[in-house]
């Protein structure tokens, strides 16, 4: 065992794992995230704690991370390379290390124009997969980027996100390759509405033997209205969101229920798809979801380890 | 080159409006290529502000012209009497050219016509893109001839960042998406296996990020008894 989190110990044993997402409020407020914990407990391995999703000024994840760990609730915090350099980085990790926190999302993050605070510096000193390869060697090696070693290196299940529908389609799992080579123990892919589509970067990913090497939680998003479906593929950059689904969502009179529909069978797919190890479910400004999801889907059923 | 944009008039007018006798001086290099400082700049910008001192009532007296180089401080040494006789230098220049003339003058107040925005390639007519950075430490021999440190947002070293689509960049789909563009070229030139090396994290210390830098060639300088000859000759 690398960390012994809760997401690791079903990952390392063959099971079929669920991690969701809390978004951490824009205040500093800790209610909103208790509230979510206690709502969501139990319901997934792990939940991932975003680092100021879309560059929009949040409460802290590692802040977050602790808040809801005093809930019993066990956090992946995301960790991205647009807000500090490798000083700051490796300091959080060492810090949230030493709180508790065994999972670490690896992410570039998104570009600071997109949020609420277009006039700021950006820092990319990392991307994603240098963060990785530092991590990776900060916590097996005790060996920090300058080259420092450390006594008690940090304990950490190291992850990463991989987004199978940005171009060029055919790097996607050559990149996967590069992000496990830097050390990523799982990935979370982006929300997956071509199904086809998932199945090509799948094999892929499966003729390279990665599925092997590491652990693949496939993303999805319940969704409540066409709307957002039609959001997502014209609004957000490497997303793809086939016609079929916005019709699909558009014809019925209770969009809501269609949505948690067709959630659900897409869990189903990717239960059944070889090489997928468990799902990433992302139910944005709609947590309450989640256990209905979970439950529906027949993945309430988990061994919990603590 | 250094490619800049002039500053909107009323900026450039705010920043002349107290003193009398202004000096507009433009540059011939860099930033009359780009259509910014050169000589048809200046002459531009002196009749705009004549037109606008017109209409705001402002009496003021304003003397265009435009030097060689003006990052060069012998190119600036022949204009001395003409900055000298002025109260305010706005210069038309990029930054350095601007500096040139405040360090070599340090009493006169001189101010900026333009803002430097990039180390630019034009591209077409009216059109110029950055492609450098000046990071010290240049990598473009592993990434197909492609800078990814100025032509991605993210400066990312790996490969695109999961925002690119159909070979755009997320932050300006205007932009093509630099490891798009990457992988397209080292696809061409067969080799695509340099898309797959992880490249650890870049040593910036060779960039600004290392503290301001100064380029030193000790062969270049020169030597005691050459600098005594040329004082001479001055």
């Amino acid at each position: 065992m690398k960390a012994g989190s809760n997401l690791e110990k079903a990952l390392e044993d063959g099971k079929f794992a669920v991690t969701a997402e809390i978004g951490p409020p824009q205040s500093a407020n800790p209610e909103p995230l208790v509230h979510h914990a206690k709502m969501l407990k139990g319901y997934a391995e792990a939940f991932n704690l975003t680092d100021n999703q879309t560059a929009v000024v949040r409460l802290s994840s590692i802040a977050a991370a602790a808040i809801v760990m005093r809930e019993g609730v066990e956090p992946v915090i995301q960790m991205t390379c647009r807000d500090r350099n490798r000083i700051a980085l490796q300091s959080d990790l060492l810090g949230a290390s030493a709180i508790g926190v065994r999972n670490v999302l690896c992410l570039t993050g998104d570009h600071q124009t997109f949020g609420n605070e277009k006039s700021a510096k950006s820092v990319f000193d990392f991307d994603s997969i240098s963060e990785l390869y530092t991590f990776d060697k900060l916590r097996t090696e005790g060996l920090q980027s300058g080259g420092e070693k450390i006594t008690d290196p940090p304990k950490v299940y190291l992850g990463c996100a991989e987004n199978p529908f940005a171009t060029p389609y055919e790097f996607r799992g050559m990149r996967m390759a590069k992000k496990v080579n830097a050390g990523a123990d799982f990935v979370q892919t982006q929300a997956i509405f071509d199904m086809d589509m998932f199945e090509i970067w799948m094999d892929d990913v499966r003729s390279r033997g990665l599925d092997k090497k590491t652990h693949i939680l496939a993303g999805v998003i319940p969704m409540k209205t066409a709307g957002a479906a039609r959001y997502m593929k014209n609004k957000v950059p490497g997303m793809i969101v086939p016609n079929s689904i916005i019709d699909r969502m558009k014809k019925v009179s209770d969009p809501k229920e269609e949505g948690i529909r067709l959630c659900l069978e897409q869990i189903e797919t990717l239960k059944n798809m070889k090489g997928v190890h468990g799902v990433h479910i992302m139910a944005v400004m709609w947590e309450e979801i989640v256990p209905r999801i979970v439950e529906t889907a027949g993945l309430l059923q988990r061994p919990m380890y603590k | 080159m250094i490619v800049a944009k002039r500053k909107p008039l009323d900026e450039i007018a705010e920043m002349i409006a107290p003193y009398e006798k202004v000096a507009i001086i433009g540059c011939r290099s860099c930033v009359a290529i780009c259509l910014a400082g050169g000589e048809k700049e200046v002459k531009m910008l002196v009749s705009a502000m004549k037109l606008k001192n017109r209409k705001d009532g402002r009496e003021q007296s304003l003397d265009g012209f435009v030097l060689e180089r003006q990052c060069e401080k012998e190119w600036v040494k022949e204009v001395e009497e003409k900055i000298l006789d002025s109260d305010i230098v706005l210069s038309m220049s990029c930054s350095l050219g601007t500096q040139t003339i405040g360090d070599m003058y340090p009493h006169r107040i001189v101010v900026p016509g333009l803002n430097t925005a990039i180390f630019g390639v034009p591209e077409e007519q009216g059109l110029w893109s950055e492609k450098c950075l000046g990071c010290g430490d240049c990598i473009i021999d592993t990434t197909g001839g492609i800078c990814p440190i100025a032509r991605c947002a993210k400066s990312m070293l790996n490969g695109p960042c999961g925002g690119s689509s159909d070979g755009h960049c997320e932050v300006n789909l205007d932009i093509e998406c630099a490891w798009y563009a990457i992988h397209e070229r080292l696809k061409l030139q067969n080799r695509l296996e340099l898309m797959e090396y992880v490249r650890p994290p870049k040593n910036w210390s060779t960039s600004h990020s290392g503290g301001r830098r100064i380029i030193v060639r000790e062969d270049a300088k020169l030597t005691p008894h050459q600098k005594r000859g040329q004082e001479v000759l001055e």
